[in-house]
């Protein structure tokens, strides 16, 4: 058992390192995924909320459908779905075909269902925003997006945090789903690991502790955050 | 859209939709049975009893469920065959399919996330309800199983039926080991057919369906029982 250990050191043959560019893929899919989730989530309560009733219909099914089909159905459905479309695009428009990296293809497809999730939760966070509020920014002379961006999203936010601060805890442990379609991320990293040296129990325990402590550091964080948002709300 | 593979197919998607509700319907129960202490100790049990049961939802829901099965299905599951006599045991034939460690995967994580909810469901129910249970000569054990169990229940209704549908969710994962659930038929197909969309919409709109069963039975269920009282 101990000298398996040193399978999880840095220097060869410790897999250690593998394990840790696994660790920076996994942050960069899901900061980017979760930052392009909260873009179409901002967009998508604006939209359900004040947008013309196509837009609203449009947006109940998208939040109502990724919401009901399995995270890995979604993966693969987008993941080929997109790639196809794009390169149908490209070459309608004349250009070569290209090949999406990994890296890229996992920000969208996740970031894409997180923005039907974030959708849900800004959106009841809008409608938790006292009416009088935004009427009030109204009378005092500012246009709709000043009430909006000045008013009605810093008011909304301590609404929001505990449900996005989950989103963000789901996101994370989403990306270790892109590695069944084979992009390079913990998950995978941890498979190869595994597979090659042959020390499945090892390995997939050292994967789940590297994700437990980025939750319990996420968590933290996300206690600290919510405090500052916090000050000077009643406390219900 | 090319649909021609459908009628040759049909046998196995039928018997994959089979499982996938076999692994939903066991699961979910274990999972909510396991819950119960699981949320109770947190509430009432001695400390470290508590502090066990809070590290084991910390962890499961801390790390991701793929993780999770393969750990118990590669990592565990590799350490039965080093057990001296263990092939030709009575157990053997269980501990080398896979459909064992599946149902033990998700039923752990059913029971971290459900002990959760539990945990602040037990711990929601008015102090005076208990008392006046006790007060009626009521038996510790009888008072968990007339009073706080089903007023505990009653009060996240709604979010157990969430519970489900996101254990229907991660139901797919089985396919990773081995297991020929419904997505994993689909998988299949698409191997066979060089389809690359039809038996995934298909599958998505079977997903689509059971998640608006699932909302409609618990829907039901919910009408059933008395409505929680405002506090």
């Amino acid at each position: 058992m101990f000298e398996s250990l040193q399978l999880l050191w840095i220097e060869p043959p410790g897999r250690g390192l593998s394990l840790l560019s696994g660790l920076l893929s996994t942050m960069q899919i899901a900061i980017g995924a979760y930052a392009l989730g909260l873009t179409i989530g901002l967009l998508g309560a604006l939209g359900k909320i004040h947008g013309p009733a196509p837009l609203r219909w449009l947006l109940t099914t998208y939040t109502t459908l990724i919401r009901a089909v399995p995270e890995l159905v979604l993966i693969l459905l987008l993941y080929y779905a997109g790639t196809a479309a794009l390169n149908n695009g490209l070459e309608s428009l004349g250009f070569d075909p290209i090949d999406i990296s990994g890296l890229v293809a996992g920000i969208i497809v996740l970031g894409f269902v997180q923005g039907a999730y974030s959708t849900e939760v800004i959106r009841a966070a809008m409608l938790a925003v006292p009416r009088g509020q935004t009427e009030a920014a109204l009378a005092y002379g500012m246009s709709r997006s000043q009430s909006i961006y000045r008013i009605l999203i810093p008011a909304m936010i301590p609404f929001a945090l505990p449900g996005l601060a989950n989103l963000w805890l789901i996101v994370t442990k989403d990306t270790a789903l892109l590695a069944v379609v084979g992009f390079f991320e913990l998950a995978s990293a941890t498979k190869t690991a595994a597979g090659s040296t042959r020390n499945y129990l090892l390995f997939y325990a050292a994967a789940a502790v590297i994700y437990l402590c980025v939750t319990l550091i996420s968590n933290a964080v996300f206690r600290r955050v919510e405090a500052r948002y916090r000050r000077g709300q009643a406390m219900a | 859209m090319d649909w021609s593979w459908l009628p040759e197919y049909s046998d196995k998607l039928i018997s994959g939709f089979w499982l996938t509700i076999q692994l939903l319907v066991i699961c979910s129960t274990l999972g909510f049975l396991l819950s119960v202490p699981i949320g109770l100790v947190q509430v009432t049990g001695p400390r470290w009893l508590a502090a066990i049961a809070r590290g084991f939802c910390t962890t499961i829901r801390g790390t991701p469920l793929l993780i999770q099965l393969w750990l118990i299905y590669y990592g565990v599951g590799e350490l039965f065959p080093s057990i001296e006599g263990i092939r030709e045991s009575f157990l053997w034939p269980v501990l080398r399919a896979a459909f064992p460690y599946a149902i033990v995967a998700f039923t752990l994580s059913v029971a971290g996330y459900v002990g959760e909810v539990m945990r602040g469901a037990f711990a929601g129910v008015p102090k005076g309800e208990l008392e006046a249970a006790r007060s009626m000569g009521m038996s510790p054990f009888k008072i968990l199983y007339r009073i706080w169990l089903p007023r505990a229940v009653q009060n996240v209704f709604p979010t157990l039926a969430g519970e489900v549908v996101l254990t229907l969710k991660a139901t797919p994962l089985a396919a990773t080991i081995t297991i020929y659930e419904l997505f994993g038929r689909s998988t299949e197909v698409r191997q066979d057919t060089f389809l690359v969309y039809e038996p995934l919409l298909l599958v998505a709109g079977i997903y689509v369906l059971l998640t608006g069963i699932i909302v409609v039975i618990f829907g039901w269920l919910e009408n059933r029982i008395p409505k929680p009282s405002v506090a």
